[in-house]
């Protein structure tokens, strides 16, 4: 396995009361693109929170490229390197979208330039001024994507990028997340696209009840096709 | 009635309009990234002008270096409640934030009124400011221009600050959904003193300004809250232009009332509070949420 930018061990996570999270494992190497697929409510959006740290109660171990991060807030997980894509895309409404886009700082050299940007995102080229309310599911999502791809983060967690998007949209953005891989960047996906995730992922977790309860490589897909779709329920 | 009575009397309106609008700017600064409605900005009001008081009374420092440390004594002052005080109630109802600035106005305005007494101390005006220009239609006090504009350039300076810039930009970010900016590698419990900071400050600066126009007195910040609220009420809680334009107008239209029914002078911005609350009752600037 190449060198690892993520590693998480035995974690745990909890709403309020709640324990969400029971013991999660894994791990992603440099330049790979891995998913967590599953069902609705297994906690799939909740480990991407958890290793961010915006989750407040959380315990186990969460090592981004070396460090160990489960006692450090988010900001501080972010500067080591990381660009989050939240559900629902996370854009502000009372800012513009070059205000938007600009909102994350650089955190290292080597981001995309804002002429990348717009030639990636052509749509987003005109909607400079406009609030970000204003924008379209889809724009909203290159947007949030766009922001993170400015900042030089090595490690980006998107969580359901195609979620509620017209088919063209997802296959832009399919073209999007080969770019980011092509750039070598390492990419963790939260995907209920399952055939979204299949094009572009290097593996896919299975998680089942707030644990990884399978592994399927690029290679297996083929042949565990069944048992995938056990799990997903399809 | 005179033309010079009128005129004197719309720009003592407009002055006290620009206390108004100072001090609920910074509620609305406060309340938008802390939802704290901060009962508290009286006592920071009337700091201002007592920290500029004694300033000169045990320092021998004058007017215009206090314009700079008596806000930033204020700011101070604010910044280690926020860390100490305010942090804890952030997670709980926003009447326990309310409750708790309420409880520390009355001990900051009750050890005021124990040391000082409640007659009040004289501050004078800078050397620079005496005198004043006779336009014609009005005699203009210099020191009463300054306040003028001074409150106005402040005001809409925070207004394009905030909207306008990119340290704005993370501020209004922060007020929409905290947790995400900081995943984003910025620092928010830190904007978030420094904002407090600026928002009390603003009340800071308005008490120095003050000081001499009015007396340096204990009870100045309970006197002035109580508008203040009331305009924040007409504004619509939050809104940072709807609170300087509020402000003004109000300020201004109480100083008519004492020029045209002197009686109604005292209770004008609550009537047309209880009109805006019936009509609107978000306020004229305000969003439903």
């Amino acid at each position: 396995m190449p060198e690892p930018i993520l590693e998480v061990a035995r974690l745990n996570g909890w709403y309020g009361e709640s324990h969400v999270l029971h013991g999660v494992d894994l791990k992603i190497g440099q330049g790979e693109v891995v998913t967590i697929v599953g069902r609705n409510g297994v906690g799939k959006t909740t480990t991407l929170r958890a290793i961010m740290g915006i989750l407040r109660r959380r315990e186990g171990s969460v090592k981004l490229f070396g460090a160990e991060t489960i006692r450090m807030v988010p900001e501080k997980i972010a500067k080591l390197g990381v660009g989050y894509v939240p559900e629902e895309r996370g854009i502000f409404a009372s800012l513009t979208v070059t205000e938007n886009l600009f909102l994350p700082p650089i955190l290292a050299p080597g981001g995309m330039s804002v002429d990348e940007l717009y030639t990636l995102f052509p749509n987003l080229k005109d909607r400079g001024r406009s609030q970000g309310s204003k924008l379209s599911g889809g724009e909203q999502q290159m947007l949030a994507i766009a922001r993170v791809l400015r900042t030089g983060a090595r490690f980006l967690i998107l969580d359901e990028p195609t979620e509620g998007l017209a088919p063209v949209i997802v296959q832009q953005i399919g073209r999007v997340l080969e770019t980011i891989k092509s750039k070598g960047l390492t990419v963790l996906l939260v995907e209920q696209n399952f055939r979204f995730a299949a094009g572009v992922a290097d593996r896919h977790y299975v998680m089942e009840s707030g644990k990884i309860i399978d592994v399927i490589n690029r290679s297996e897909i083929t042949e565990k096709m069944e048992r995938l779709e056990a799990y997903l329920g399809v | 009635m005179s033309a010079t009575a009128l005129f004197g009397q719309l720009l003592l309106g407009l002055i006290n309009g620009s206390f108004y609008a100072m001090l609920s700017l910074g509620l609305a600064i406060v309340f938008g990234l802390l939802a704290i409605v901060n009962a508290a900005q009286g006592a920071f009001y009337m700091l201002g002008a007592f920290f500029a008081w004694m300033l000169l009374q045990y320092v021998g420092i004058g007017y215009w270096p206090a314009l700079i440390l008596a806000p930033l004594g204020v700011a101070i002052f604010g910044m280690v409640m926020e860390r100490t005080l305010l942090k804890r109630v952030y997670n709980l109802d926003h009447l326990y934030g309310l409750l708790l600035t309420l409880g520390i106005f009355q001990i900051i305005q009750g050890m005021f009124v124990y040391w000082y007494g409640t007659s009040g101390q004289p501050y004078n005006y800078p050397y620079e400011l005496t005198g004043g220009h006779n336009l014609g239609f009005m005699f203009m006090p210099n020191y009463r221009a300054w306040v003028v504009v001074a409150s106005l350039v402040l005001c809409f300076g925070t207004w394009y600050a905030i909207e306008k810039t990119r340290l704005g930009a993370y501020l209004r970010a922060a007020t929409e959904n905290p947790m995400l900016v900081r995943a984003f590698g910025i620092n928010v419990p830190m904007l978030v003193t420094l904002s407090f900071g600026a928002g009390v400050a603003l009340a800071g600066i308005a008490g120095v300004l003050a000081a001499p126009i009015y007396q340096v007195n204990p009870l100045m910040g309970g006197n002035i809250i109580t508008v203040v609220f009331a305009v924040v009420v007409i504004g619509g809680f939050g809104s940072i232009l709807g609170s300087i334009i509020t402000g003004l107008a109000l300020g201004v239209l109480e100083g008519l009332s004492k020029v045209f029914y002197p009686e109604a002078s005292n209770m004008v911005i609550f009537a047309v509070m209880i009109l805006v609350l019936m009509v609107k009752p978000v306020g004229l600037f305000g969003r439903e949420r």
